[in-house]
Parts: structure tokens; C-alpha cells; sequence
């Protein structure tokens, strides 16, 4: 008798669990609300921004404000779109909780380091490309890897970062290659150091930007890929996006996109944002 | 060495110890609120009360079985489907409260079985009721051989608010990356620090424990 | 949840194969090397006790991240490449037996003292005493705490997602980021979880019952 209580019980909670936990995030909480809207009536557009990521977007710890080339660009957008006083607020995401977080309507858009790819826009819509990355790989100095051609054969080890784009890329440019992924750029940079892999491959901006800190590794090869970041915004919010597209453009016609793109990646050796520029 | 010089300057470790500060902050808050509810709900599983036990003794098991981590991501982007939103630090509390209280409990429970079961059946001859024989005889017993369990436990909650960096709470796991994210060179310096400043905070309980074991042999 | 076993089962399940043999090395070893280093700290000999005393203090009181990090990126340097499964699990390994030596150890020394006298005076060594008498006892006591440890443990495993050890939690952020279906992925990764420790539970439960 208490078996079978204990079993029923059992088979109702979890019935009970499997309800409530399926339905988070698998729908919108706000799909039928207009972001647009809310945000002019607000005047206030909340950004998800990474908070770690060296140039696009890392916090400051002097003040505790996050700096970088998105937040920059977010806060040109914002003022396209709202006027002069308009405020652009940052939350700081991480790979797993940036799609979540603008489900539940904690955050307008996501600018932050994400590449355009399909099967991402089966989840998200974006806006056109706000900036094009490249990847490449970084060894250390006087490795025999010249090229990512080279890492394309047994024993090949190449590190890269949980959630970014570029470790599904080098299944196809290195297939024979197998990939270890770490949770953050300095752990993958150490693991680099001590030997757990021949190469790290991310976006080149962030590569660059390593080899500086570290004499004793170069990029080489050039970028091998395309990555177009794009804003992510909730799927329907179809007005919000057009409006973005629309801010977007104005930024890069009246000169904004190209001081801001010098501001952080002019002086970053190796890197050419004379190609970079759009107008 | 240079990077050890430059990771350790007071800018950095005040804004790691900031962060030590809100690791205090959730792990206190989770350890009261998880050593009250905890210690009911051990007391209900022990009682066999119809029913109630068993499905109190079920949720304990359900919950204290999956990984923290997901508790703590689905408190934060679950809730506000039903409704409540919390913020990132009562999201963090609130998992870690869930988290520990079941896990304190398991260790109440099984702390009075282990005492001996006569005691309970020569305070009832004496005329003293269940629950005033639970809470002056069997409790405070089982109490003491439980606070070695129980400060492990805690000692566990501690680092694992560090979980919570999932969520992008401000603590010192999180300041610590945001730190190496600076110049990915002060990686190993900024992990020799969480080893210390963790250290500090938990052998504090550890010292705790071994006292109050000693004062209630 | 189903869309997601449905159509990324193979990495799920390796994942899960990953954990669960990280599991058992881990419990497996831990649970020598804490009894031992249990037995260590209420040893009659002084040097002994310090000894397992600052092994229990150290391992117990630092992150596993920090120890397991040491073992993937520090060893490599000096020593032997280890990769990211190996590191994991030794890291594991040792902050468990941490724990599990304080379980232990508490454990022997609720056990009557008496008992550890009269054995020696009826002509037992120490160690005789410790395997017929005590540890028979405090091994029963335990059971429940050290149940706690074990679910610990296989939780803990997860460390092996910060050094590419491919376990279930790796496996579960890759399916995340491909799928960007966060909520569905991580749902589906701790039922995976429940069905290796649940039965441990009941298992140690069961062992509980048994022995009482």
C-alpha cells in the first residue's frame, strides 16, 4: 500500500516537474508585447553585453562600467533610435544565459560577440552584421603550424572557447583535428601554454589582442572564415529589428561606426580596421 | 613575475575581496535559511507521518540529487514563468537555500536514527509527548554527532556559490574572471588567491566545527 | 526536452558515459585514500595526525576548480601531460577523499572509546582493533553522510566541463550553444544526472536499512 502511494506520488511530481520546466523559455513570456514600444515609452533600451571579452565588451574595475566596442555601439544605437536622452542600459550575459534572458524579457537585445549562423536563427532573429570578424589561430612562436591546413590530421589538438562559433568551424576546415573547449580565453590561452593543444582558434580581434600580452605568441595564417556579428533580438519582434537595421545604417553613414572602430581596434597590431571601415 | 606583481595590485584585490564579500553574503544567508528548514524537514522525514514523510522524503531525494548548477540556472529563468521574478542574488539564495536544505536534512534524519532508538521509547513511559522527547532528549544528541557532517556540508555551500557565476552573480569566482578577462596572464595568480581567500573562509568553519565538537563531547 | 535526446543523444550519452566512469575511479579511490587518511588523524602518533590533519584541511577548504586546474595546467608544464578526463578525475579524487576523511573520522570517534581500550587490553594491536572493532561500527554510522559525499561527488564531477573532460556537463553547454535551446538542454542533462544518482541514493538507503 505505502509502495504504491510512494510510486503515484513519485509519478505526479515528476509529470508536475516535466510540465512547468518544459514550458521555461521554450516560449516567449513577452512575445506578444512590443519591445520597440516599451522601449520609447521607457526611453531605455537594455542591452546584453559580455563582460569578459577583451575590446568588444569587459568590464571596467576601476568603475564597474563595462567598455568595449559593443557597448559603444550599443550606446550609438541607442541614441538613434531614442533621441539624445536616451538610456542604454547593459546586463552582463554569458553564453548560456543570453538567449534565456531575452526569452523572460530581462534584456532587449543581445551585442554581444554572436555570429549570425542558421541554426542560431531558427531561435533568435538578427539584425544585419554590426561588425565582420574573421577567425584565425594563435601558436606559440616557431611552431611548424603555419596555417589551419596544417592542423588538419591525427594528434592535432586545438583549443577554443565553450559557445563561440569558431570550434564548429574547424570541424570543417580541420576535420581530422579534435577540439578541446574551455570556458573562458585566459583558460584557453593557459591550457595553450602548457601544452594541452597545438593552436586556439577564435575571432582574430581577440587573438591579436592576446599575442600582444604574450610575445611568445603569433597568429598566423590569416583569418580562414567569415564571422558576421549580428544583434539578437526575440523572434517576432520584427518592428524592433527593422528599427535596428535602420539605426544601424544611419551610424555607419554619418562616420559614428568608423570613429568607434578606431577607437578600439586602431592600435591593435596586426589588425587591419582600415578594411574594417563602413560608410 | 612581473604578472604576479602587476595581478596583485590593490585594485584588483579589492575589487576579488568585493567579491569575497557577496560569497559571505549568499553562503550566510543560505547556511541560516537551509539549517532551519533543513533541520524540519529532517525531522518530518524521521517522523513517519502519513504520507507527508513520504512525500517530503521524495522531494529530498529528487532535489538533492540533481546538480546545483541547473537548480540555480532554472530558480532564475524558471520562476518568472510562474510569475516571480527574482533578482540575481535572491535567484542565487533562494537556489542555494533548496539546494542545502535538502541535503541538511538527509543529515538530521539520519543523525537521530543513529541515536539510540530506546531513548525515545523510555521518554514516552515517561509520560513525555513525541515531540518534547524529539526536541529535549533525541535532538540535541544527535546534534552533536552531527556538526562534523553538517560543517562539511557548509563548507560545501560556501564554494559552491561560486556556481552562481552562471547567473553572473557579482562573487568572487566571477570577479576573479573578470579580472583575468584584463590580461589572460593573471590567470594564475587570480587562482593561488581564490585558494587563499576560500581557504581563509572555510577553515574558519572548519576551526568552528572542531571547537564545538570538543565543547559538547 | 524530447526534440533534444531525440536529435542529440549520441553526445548526451558519451557524456553521460564520461561522468559515470569518472564517477566510480573517483569514488573508488576516494574512498581508500579518505578512510586512510581518517585513520591517519586519530592515530596514536603525533607526526600521523598532523599528517592527515592538513591533508583533510587543505583539499577540503580550497575549490575543486582550483585543484583540478592545477593538474591541466600546471603538471603538464613540470611533469607528465595529463589530459583534461585524467586531470579532472584526480583533481576530483583528492578534494573527495578530503571530505570523505572527515566523514570517517567522525564517524570512528562517535564510537564509544571505551571499546577501542578494552580491544587493546584483551591483547588486539591497533590496526586489529580499528578493521574487527571500530570501523565494522563507524562504518554503519556513516553510511548516510557519506551517501551525501558519493551524490557530491558525482555532481562535483561536472569540474571536468571546465577542462574539456567531455562529461555530461561539457556535453550538455556543446548541445546548448548548437541548439541555443538552453532551458530544453539543461533539463535533459539533469534527468541524465538523476539516473545516476538516484539509484545511489536509494542504494545507500537500502545499505542503511540493511545494516541498522
Amino acid at each position: 500500500m505505502k509502495r504504491k502511494w510512494r510510486f503515484i506520488g513519485m509519478l505526479t511530481a515528476l509529470t508536475l516537474l516535466l510540465v512547468t520546466m518544459s514550458s521555461c523559455g521554450t516560449k516567449s513570456a513577452l512575445s506578444d508585447q512590443n519591445v520597440l514600444q516599451n522601449d520609447i515609452k521607457s526611453n531605455t533600451i537594455t542591452w546584453g553585453v559580455k563582460a569578459d571579452t577583451k575590446l568588444f565588451g569587459l568590464m571596467d574595475i576601476k568603475n564597474s562600467k563595462v567598455q568595449g566596442f559593443e557597448i559603444d555601439m550599443a550606446k550609438a544605437l541607442t541614441k538613434e533610435i531614442l533621441g539624445k536622452d536616451g538610456k542604454a542600459v547593459f546586463v552582463p550575459v554569458t553564453s548560456q544565459t543570453r538567449v534565456p534572458l531575452l526569452r523572460n524579457g530581462n534584456i532587449d537585445a543581445i551585442i554581444a560577440t554572436m555570429t549570425i549562423t542558421p541554426e542560431r536563427e531558427k531561435q533568435v532573429d538578427f539584425t544585419k552584421s554590426y561588425f565582420n570578424a574573421g577567425q584565425a589561430i594563435l601558436v606559440k612562436k616557431g611552431s611548424p603550424i603555419h596555417s589551419v591546413k596544417d592542423l588538419n590530421k591525427k594528434g592535432a589538438v586545438v583549443l577554443g572557447v565553450t559557445g563561440s562559433n569558431s570550434v564548429q568551424n574547424i570541424g570543417t576546415y580541420a576535420p581530422k583535428a579534435k577540439v578541446l573547449q574551455l570556458s573562458d580565453y585566459a583558460q584557453a590561452l593557459t591550457a595553450l601554454k602548457s601544452g594541452q593543444g597545438q593552436a586556439l582558434t577564435t575571432d582574430n580581434g581577440i587573438l591579436f589582442g592576446m599575442s600582444v600580452e604574450n610575445p611568445g605568441y603569433v597568429v598566423v595564417g590569416g583569418s580562414f572564415t567569415k564571422e558576421p556579428y549580428g544583434i539578437a533580438v526575440d523572434q517576432g519582434q520584427t518592428k524592433f529589428k527593422n528599427r535596428l537595421n535602420k539605426a544601424l545604417r544611419a551610424v555607419e553613414k554619418d562616420g559614428t561606426y568608423n570613429k568607434i572602430l578606431k577607437k578600439w581596434f586602431g592600435n591593435v597590431k596586426g589588425f587591419n580596421y582600415e578594411e574594417m571601415k563602413r560608410s | 613575475m612581473q604578472n604576479f606583481i602587476d595581478a596583485y595590485s590593490w585594485i584588483n584585490i579589492r575589487y576579488l575581496l568585493q567579491g569575497l564579500w557577496i560569497t559571505v553574503e549568499v553562503s550566510v544567508a543560505s547556511i541560516i535559511f537551509s539549517y532551519i528548514i533543513g533541520t524540519i524537514l529532517g525531522v518530518i522525514r524521521y517522523s513517519e507521518i502519513k504520507y507527508v514523510s513520504a512525500v517530503v522524503g521524495f522531494v529530498i531525494d529528487l532535489i538533492r540529487n540533481l546538480p546545483l548548477l541547473l537548480i540555480i540556472f532554472f530558480t532564475y529563468f524558471g520562476l518568472p514563468n510562474l510569475g516571480f521574478k527574482p533578482a540575481i542574488i535572491e535567484a542565487a539564495i533562494l537556489a542555494m537555500t533548496v539546494f542545502e536544505s535538502m541535503m541538511i536534512a538527509e543529515i538530521v534524519r539520519s543523525g537521530i536514527v543513529a541515536i539510540d532508538p530506546g531513548q525515545m521509547e523510555g521518554a514516552k513511559s515517561n509520560g513525555i509527548t513525541y515531540w518534547q522527547a524529539l526536541r529535549i532528549i533525541l535532538l540535541p544528541q544527535a546534534m552533536k554527532n552531527m556538526i562534523p557532517a553538517l560543517v562539511s556540508q557548509f563548507i560545501s555551500l560556501v564554494k559552491d556559490t561560486s556556481l552562481a557565476t552562471i547567473i553572473v552573480l557579482p562573487e568572487m569566482m566571477y570577479h576573479a574572471q573578470i579580472i583575468y578577462g584584463q590580461n589572460s596572464n593573471y590567470i594564475i595568480p587570480m587562482f593561488i588567491a581564490l585558494a587563499v581567500l576560500y581557504f581563509v573562509v572555510c577553515y574558519a568553519l572548519s576551526l568552528l566545527s572542531r571547537y564545538l565538537e570538543r565543547r559538547l563531547a | 526536452m524530447i526534440h533534444i535526446f531525440a536529435t542529440q543523444w549520441p553526445s548526451l550519452l558519451y557524456g553521460l558515459g564520461q561522468t559515470l566512469l569518472c564517477s566510480i575511479i573517483a569514488l573508488f579511490f576516494s574512498l581508500i585514500i579518505g578512510s586512510l587518511f581518517a585513520i591517519f588523524e586519530i592515530m596514536p602518533n603525533k607526526a600521523m595526525r598532523i599528517i592527515g590533519n592538513v591533508y583533510v584541511e587543505v583539499f577540503r577548504n580550497i575549490p575543486l576548480l582550483v585543484i583540478t586546474m592545477f593538474f591541466f595546467v600546471v603538471l603538464p608544464l613540470y611533469v607528465v601531460k595529463v589530459n583534461g578526463f585524467t586531470a579532472g578525475t584526480i583533481g576530483l579524487t583528492i578534494y573527495t577523499s578530503a571530505f570523505i576523511a572527515e566523514t570517517v573520522r567522525a564517524g570512528i570517534q562517535s564510537v564509544d572509546e571505551g571499546q577501542m581500550e578494552g580491544a587493546q587490553s584483551n591483547g588486539l594491536s591497533f590496526w586489529q582493533s580499528m578493521r574487527y572493532i571500530i570501523l565494522p561500527q563507524a562504518f554503519k554510522i556513516v553510511i548516510p553522510p557519506l551517501g551525501n559525499q558519493f551524490i557530491n561527488l558525482v555532481k562535483n564531477s561536472s569540474v571536468l566541463a571546465f577542462v574539456a573532460g567531455f562529461d555530461l556537463m561539457y556535453e550538455g553547454n556543446m548541445v546548448a550553444n548548437d541548439t541555443l535551446q538552453t532551458m530544453s538542454t539543461f533539463f535533459a542533462v539533469g534527468v541524465l544526472y538523476l539516473i545516476i544518482t538516484m539509484p545511489l541514493s536509494y542504494y545507500m538507503r537500502h545499505l542503511e536499512k540493511k545494516l541498522a
